[in-house]
């Protein structure tokens, strides 16, 4: 049997049980949706934790009070 | 500068602009592959999400309609492979049409349900190109591949679906 033979076959059986889709047109503007994607995506990018904030601000108070603990921390990087 | 110079520059007015021109072929694109008017809708934000944020990767020279349909087979093909299991093919989209009265439901039933058991890559180049009919040219630039290969997966889906409705009982004809 032929590639399409086989396919034919197989296209009436398909077609039979799952029809082509019939209705493919769009009914509602999607760009407000798009736009709240975008701000998403975007508030997700520049947003920081603030436990990092926290963590950054006590590691630069450790930096600047006790400069002799610079060293022992490159050590363990 | 042209609107597509301006897009991948990064110009929002210029992507809502092309977002204007080509949403709705490509939300018609994907609601032929994932048959569900809901989930093409979100689908159609992704691909355009996922268009905006490769917008430096684009040859302003280049297919804008070409590059969109890809990136939208993309997230369609990655929808399938996350919601295969949950995903049941929507009634209205699935049986509407049937003529057939010899083809009762069970037997409908059974040939939806070996369709929706084929792996993501065969069932996304199947419906294309068994029940939408989309010329294999098409197929391959929205996919991405040759023409050759999606010949192969055609004719391996057609295999795997034979070997399935077999041992399920339903026979397959060759014409």
């Amino acid at each position: 049997m032929s590639n399409e033979e086989n396919n034919k076959g197989m296209k009436k059986l398909l077609k039979q049980a799952i029809a082509p889709a019939p209705d493919t047109e769009l009914r509602r503007d999607l760009w407000p949706q798009m736009l709240r994607k975008l701000e998403e995506q975007r508030a997700t990018v520049i947003s920081v934790p603030w436990f990092d904030w926290a963590l950054a601000a006590i590691l630069s108070a450790v930096l600047v009070f006790f400069p002799g603990s610079i060293p022992a921390l490159l050590y363990h990087l | 500068m042209e609107l597509l110079e301006r897009f991948a520059a990064g110009d929002l007015e210029a992507f809502e602009a092309l977002f204007r021109e080509h949403h709705k072929e490509v939300y018609a694109w994907i609601v032929r592959i994932v048959r569900d008017h809901g989930i093409a809708e979100d689908l159609t934000v992704e691909a355009f999400w996922r268009i905006y944020r490769a917008r430096d990767r684009f040859e302003p020279a280049g297919n804008f309609r070409a590059w969109a349909r890809r990136i939208a087979t993309n997230a369609s093909l990655d929808h399938l492979r996350t919601a295969r299991r949950e995903t049941e093919l929507a009634e209205d989209l699935a049986s509407a049409g049937t003529s057939d009265p010899a083809v009762r439901r069970e037997a409908r039933e059974r040939i939806r349900k070996a369709f929706q058991e084929l792996p993501p890559k065969y069932r996304l180049v199947a419906t294309l190109a068994l029940i939408e009919e989309e010329p294999y040219n098409n197929i391959a630039e929205a996919v991405g591949i040759s023409i050759a290969l999606v010949k192969v997966r055609v004719f391996r889906a057609v295999r795997m679906l034979r070997k399935k409705l077999n041992s399920l009982g339903v026979e397959v004809n060759a014409k």
